[in-house]
C-alpha cells in the first residue's frame, strides 16, 4: 500500500498529547530577564513627557526604556508588500518615539528578574500625552474634514483592476443588484499566545519565536536593526497554532532583541492574551459594496467591486496587499463579460490588520456569494440553479476567467450533486416550504456557498507582478543518513499542520523507506537554511513539492549506484515496488543498501560525488484552486432572534489527498473560524477608539457547545499544475462557510422582507432585521 | 514567604512562594513542568487544565498556596511509563489535535468530565468541554475522541472488575 492517500495518525503528537513540548515561553537560560512593555491607552496622542526613574528603582528591575532609548536603532517595522507606487508607507517605530496611533501601541519596556516584577514597575513609569483625535470610520477618515492619522493623509492607496468592458455590462442590464456588505474586523486567536526570547550566541544572537516565519523573520530582523543576517538565527519551536497572525515581524520581536543587544543578557517576552488582543495584528475589516448585472434567466453579465480597506494604523508586512489576494476572486467560479475592481487603503487609529486565515479570499468570497444569493432571490431562482447556469463547467477546464487566473481543473457539478445527496437539499426545502406556510416562529433557512480559492501562493513571477517583495518558491533537503534513515529538511515551517507526518508520508512512497525512517526537520534556520515559510495554503503545494523533486534527485543518484552494485548499466535499473531492479531480472537494491554502500564510498561509479543528499528549491507555474460546495440549514426563532446551526455539509475538492486525516481536520477547524465570523465574533472598538473585546469573556470564540457536528466528504479533481495533483486545504473551510451561515440566516428571514444581516448575525442583530431596525 | 508543600506528578515539593503566585507559574517556571501552558489572562481557554485532588482546575486561577498539601497531577504525570493513559491514545488517534496547545487542557478536562458520566452523549460532551476553547480543530474529532476515550476507560475498568 503506498502511504500517500493513507489516514496515518500523526507522528507529531507523540509529544504534544504527553506534555513534552517545546512552546517559546517554555524556554529558561540561565540569566534570562523578562521584558513588560507599557501601552497607548489612547488611540492617539503626542507623547509630551516620558519618567522612567521611580520604575527603574524598583526593585528586580534590570532596565526601563522608553522609545527615545531606541530611536536611532530601532528602524521601522516593514511591510513587505508596496502595492502601488504612489502607497504611503508610514514611519512605523516598533517602540512609539513621538505619537501613538492606536491603543496598545508599546510607549515602553521594563526589564526585570521576573515576570511578576516587571509587570509590577510598569504601574510606575509616568508618561504624559496630549491627546489627538481619533479616526476610526473608513468613510469620514477619507473625508476632507477628518483629522489625520499620518501626515500624508488617510489613503494609503487605490488599486484598480479590471477585465472586459465593464459598462456594456451594466448599462441596460435587466438586473442589477447592488449591496454593501461590512466585514467585520476579527481577532485571529491563535490559542497560543505569542512569545519571544532573545539570547546572545557566539558573534550574534539567536531569537526563539513563536512565528508561521522564522526565514523570513531572519531577513527582517537582519534589514530592520542593521544585525547582519548571518550572525542571526531565528528558531520557531512547537508554534501553538498561527492562522496568519503569527505571519508577522512585530514590535515585541524587534525589541526583544535589540533589548538582548543592548544588555548582553538573555531576554523573554510573553504575551498575555489581553495584550494580544490588542496587539496581534486584526484580520478582515472591509466595506464592500458590490454589484452584480444579469440577465431575466440569471445569467451573470458583470461583477462590480468598490472595497475600503482598513489598514489600522501602519502598514505591516502584507496589510495592503490582503485585500487584493482577493481581487482575483469575486468573480468565484463563474463565467462573466466583465469584473472591475478598485480597492482603496485607509488608515485608522485602530490596530493594524494583516493576514487571517484566507487573508482576502474570504472577504471576496462572502460577498460575492452572499451576492449571488441575492441575485438568486431577484430572478426568482434557487440558488443552486443560478449558480449551475452560471458555473464553468467541468469540460472547460483549463478556463481563464475574467480576472485573468487559469483555473487548471475543477468539477463544481460533482461536488454540489454529493452536497446536495448528504445534505438532504430537497427535503429541507420542503420543509422550509412547509414551515413558511406554517408560519411556524422558527423557520429554516438554507445557505448555500459554492466557493473556489487561489491558493499554493504562489508563482514568484506573479508575486513580483504584484510588486510583492519576496518570491514564493519553497525548498527541501532530502539527507540519507548511512544507517537508511532519512532527514527531510523542510522550509516550510508547521505550527499544527502535520508536516512532518505528511512529510514522511511523500518519502516513503519517493525512495521506499518505512514511514518511521523519516524524521523532518524544520524550523530553525540553522538547520533549515531556506525557506519562504507557512501561509496561504502553501504547504503541501509548493513545499511538499519541492521534497519530491528533492527524493527524485536522490532517487536518480542512488540509481547510478546500484546500477555500478549490480553490475549493470543505469538505463537498465528502475526504481519500482521500493527498490531499484534491474529489468527483466530478479536482482535488486534498496536505498537503504545503497545509501551504505555511499557511505563507505569504496567502490562507486567513476566520478560520483559520494553523497546521495540532494536539494530542491520550487516555484510554481500556477496557484492552485481547491472549491467545493458547502450547505448549511439554520433555524432562526423569530421571535428571539437566536439561530442553531441543524447541520452543515462541507464537500470540498483539494485534489489529490495526502493524508485525508489531516485534510479533514483542516476543513473541520477552517469551518469553526468561518462559522464563528458570521455568528460570534467582532473586535469593537468604542467611540474613543478604545477596544472593548481584549479578553476571551468579550471576544466570543466559540466553544464545543457553540458549534455542530459537520459531515464532510470530497470530490477528487486533481490539479495538473503540479506532480502531486495537490491543492492544498489550510483555508478552504475558513473561505467558503462564512457566506454559506449567514445565507441560510438571510434564506431563513427572506419571507419577512429581510435581504441581509450584519455579522455577526447575534440574536439581537437578527432580531432588529426581523423588526425593521438597522441589521 | 509562605512554605507550601505540594506533590505534583508524584514527586513532592517543598517550595517558597509569593501569595500571589499562580499555581501555573509555580508549575512552569519554578518546577519545569511546561506541559501545561497558558492561553489567557481570564480564565476562559482552559488550556491550563490540571488535576487538584483528582478534580479538575483551571491553573491559572489558583494560587500556589491554595494548592498547599494538594496531589497535582497535569499532562506529563498522565502516562505510566511508556503506557499513555487511554484519552491520550483517543487524542491521537481520532487526530483531536493540530497544534496540540489546547490538548494538555482538553485530555485533563475530558477525564474530569468522565468521572462523573462515564458515557456522555456528544451533547453532555460538547456540553462538558464549554471551558476548554480550541481554535484549531472544530471539535468534533475531541467530540470522537473523548467517545473513544470514554469506551476505552469502561472497558479497562470492566477488565479490572471481573
Ligand atoms: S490559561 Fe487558564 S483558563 Fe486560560
Ligand atoms: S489543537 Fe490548536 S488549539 Fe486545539
Amino acid at each position: 500500500m503506498t502511504e500517500v492517500g493513507r489516514a496515518r495518525r500523526r507522528k507529531e503528537d507523540a509529544r504534544l498529547v504527553t506534555g513534552r513540548t517545546r512552546w517559546t515561553d517554555n524556554i529558561q537560560l540561565p540569566g534570562m530577564l523578562y521584558v513588560a512593555f507599557l501601552r497607548s491607552p489612547m488611540a492617539h496622542a503626542r507623547i509630551i513627557r516620558v519618567d522612567t526613574g521611580a520604575a527603574a528603582a524598583q526593585p528586580g528591575v534590570v532596565a526601563v526604556f522608553s522609545g527615545r532609548d531606541f530611536a536611532d536603532e530601532q528602524g521601522s517595522l516593514p511591510c513587505a508588500w508596496p502595492v502601488t507606487e504612489d502607497l504611503v508607507v508610514p514611519d512605523h517605530p516598533p517602540m512609539a518615539v513621538s505619537e501613538v496611533r492606536y491603543v496598545g501601541e508599546a510607549v515602553a519596556c521594563v526589564v526585570a528578574t521576573d515576570r511578576y516584577k516587571a509587570a509590577d514597575a510598569l504601574s510606575a513609569i509616568e508618561i504624559d500625552y496630549e491627546p489627538l483625535p481619533a479616526v476610526l470610520d473608513m468613510t469620514e477618515a477619507l473625508t476632507e474634514a477628518s483629522p489625520r492619522v499620518h501626515e500624508a493623509g488617510n489613503k494609503a492607496f487605490t488599486w484598480r483592476f479590471a477585465g472586459g468592458d465593464i459598462e456594456a455590462a451594466f448599462d441596460g442590464a435587466p438586473v442589477v443588484v447592488e449591496r454593501t456588505y461590512v466585514q467585520q474586523r476579527l481577532i485571529p486567536s491563535a490559542m497560543e499566545p505569542r512569545a519571544v526570547v532573545a539570547t546572545p550566541d557566539g558573534e550574534g544572537f539567536t531569537v526563539y519565536s513563536a512565528t508561521q516565519i522564522p526565514h523570513i523573520l531572519r531577513v527582517m530582523l537582519a534589514m530592520t536593526t542593521g544585525i547582519p543576517e548571518h550572525r542571526l538565527r531565528v528558531v520557531a519551536p512547537d508554534v501553538g497554532g498561527g492562522f496568519g497572525s503569527k505571519l508577522q515581524v512585530t514590535a515585541e520581536e524587534v525589541l526583544t532583541l535589540l533589548i538582548t543587544r543592548r544588555l548582553g543578557r538573555p531576554v523573554k517576552w510573553t504575551e498575555s492574551r489581553s495584550e494580544g488582543n490588542l496587539t496581534v495584528h486584526h484580520g478582515r475589516d472591509q466595506l464592500q459594496r458590490v454589484a452584480v448585472a444579469a440577465e431575466l434567466d440569471g445569467r451573470i453579465r458583470g461583477v462590480k467591486v468598490d472595497l475600503l480597506a482598513d489598514m489600522g494604523a501602519y502598514l505591516m508586512l502584507v496589510t495592503p496587499g490582503v485585500p487584493l489576494l482577493g481581487a482575483f476572486m469575486y468573480n468565484g467560479i463563474y463565467k462573466m463579460d466583465a469584473y472591475d475592481f478598485a480597492c482603496t487603503g485607509v488608515f485608522t487609529t485602530k490596530m493594524p490588520t494583516d493576514a487571517y486565515r484566507g487573508a482576502g479570499r474570504p472577504e471576496a468570497t462572502y460577498a460575492l456569494e452572499r451576492l449571488i444569493d441575492e441575485l438568486a432571490a431577484e430572478v426568482g431562482l434557487d440558488p443552486l440553479e443560478l449558480r449551475r447556469r452560471n458555473w464553468i463547467k467541468h469540460e472547460e477546464f483549463p478556463y481563464t476567467t475574467i480576472a485573468g487566473l487559469t483555473y487548471d481543473s475543477g468539477n463544481y457539478e460533482a461536488a454540489t450533486d454529493r452536497a446536495m445527496t448528504l445534505f438532504g437539499y430537497d427535503k429541507l426545502r420542503a420543509e422550509q416550504a412547509d414551515r413558511r406556510d406554517r408560519r411556524d416562529p422558527v423557520q429554516l433557512g438554507i445557505g448555500t456557498s459554492t466557493y473556489t480559492e487561489m491558493c499554493g501562493l504562489a508563482p514568484s513571477r506573479v508575486l513580483g507582478s504584484l510588486a510583492y517583495g519576496a518570491g514564493g518558491w519553497e525548498h527541501a533537503g532530502v539527507r540519507m543518513l548511512p544507517t537508511g534513515k532519512v532527514e527531510v529538511v523542510t522550509g516550510s515551517t508547521a505550527h499544527g499542520q502535520g508536516h512532518a507526518t505528511a512529510w514522511s508520508q511523500i518519502v516513503a512512497d519517493a525512495l521506499g523507506v518505512p514511514f518511521d525512517d523519516v524524521a523532518v526537520l524544520h524550523g530553525d534556520t540553522a538547520v533549515a537554511s531556506r525557506g519562504m515559510d507557512t501561509y496561504g495554503s502553501r504547504s503541501l503545494t509548493v513545499g511538499g513539492i519541492a521534497v519530491l523533486q528533492a527524493c527524485e534527485k536522490v532517487k536518480e543518484k542512488a540509481r547510478q549506484v546500484a546500477a555500478h552494485m549490480m553490475e549493470a548499466s543505469a538505463d537498465d535499473v528502475e526504481y519500482t515496488a521500493g527498490a531499484f531492479r534491474v529489468r527483466g531480472t530478479g536482482t535488486a537494491r534498496t536505498i537503504q543498501e545503497i545509501a551504505l554502500a555511499v557511505f563507505a564510498a569504496h567502490d562507486l561509479p567513476d566520478g560520483f560525488e559520494p553523497a546521495l543528499d540532494a536539494d530542491a528549491t520550487y516555484d510554481p507555474a500556477n496557484f492552485s484552486f481547491p472549491h467545493g460546495t458547502h450547505l448549511c440549514a439554520i433555524e432562526v426563532d423569530t421571535e428571539t432572534g437566536a439561530s442553531r446551526i441543524r447541520s452543515y455539509v462541507a464537500v470540498d475538492d483539494v485534489g489529490k489527498v495526502v493524508n485525508p486525516l489531516i485534510v479533514e481536520g483542516q476543513v473541520h477547524g477552517g469551518l469553526a473560524q468561518g462559522i464563528a465570523q458570521a455568528l460570534f465574533e467582532e473586535a469593537v472598538y468604542d467611540s474613543e477608539g478604545n477596544l472593548l473585546t481584549t479578553t476571551m469573556t468579550d471576544y466570543l470564540l466559540p466553544s464545543a457547545a457553540d458549534l455542530p457536528e459537520f459531515v464532510t466528504d470530497r470530490t477528487e479533481t486533481p490539479a495538473t499544475s503540479n506532480p502531486l495533483g495537490v491543492k492544498g486545504v489550510g483555508e478552504a473551510g475558513t473561505i467558503a462557510s462564512t457566506p454559506a451561515v449567514v445565507n441560510a440566516i438571510v434564506d431563513a428571514l427572506r419571507p419577512y422582507g429581510v435581504h441581509d444581516v450584519r455579522m455577526p448575525c447575534t440574536p439581537e442583530r437578527v432580531w432588529r432585521a426581523l423588526n425593521g431596525g438597522a441589521a | 514567604m509562605p512554605r507550601i508543600t505540594v506533590t505534583v506528578d508524584g514527586i513532592r515539593y517543598d517550595e517558597e512562594v509569593e501569595p500571589r503566585l499562580l499555581l501555573v507559574h509555580l508549575l512552569r517556571d519554578r518546577l519545569g513542568r511546561t506541559g501545561t501552558p497558558i492561553g489567557c489572562d481570564t480564565g476562559n481557554c482552559g488550556a491550563c487544565t490540571v488535576m487538584l485532588d483528582g478534580k479538575s482546575a483551571k491553573s491559572c486561577s489558583v494560587l500556589a498556596v491554595q494548592a498547599d498539601g494538594c496531589d497535582v497531577v497535569t499532562i506529563e504525570g498522565l502516562a505510566t511509563g511508556d503506557r499513555w493513559h487511554p484519552m491520550q491514545t483517543a487524542f491521537h488517534q481520532e487526530h483531536a489535535l493540530q497544534c496540540g496547545y489546547c490538548t494538555p487542557g482538553m485530555i485533563m478536562a475530558a477525564i474530569d468530565l468522565l468521572a462523573e458520566d462515564p458515557d456522555p452523549s456528544e451533547e453532555a460532551i460538547r456540553e462538558g468541554l464549554e471551558g476548554n476553547l480550541c481554535r484549531c480543530t472544530g471539535y468534533c474529532n475531541i467530540v470522537r475522541a473523548v467517545r473513544r476515550g470514554a469506551q476505552a476507560m469502561n472497558e479497562a475498568s470492566e477488565v479490572t472488575t471481573s
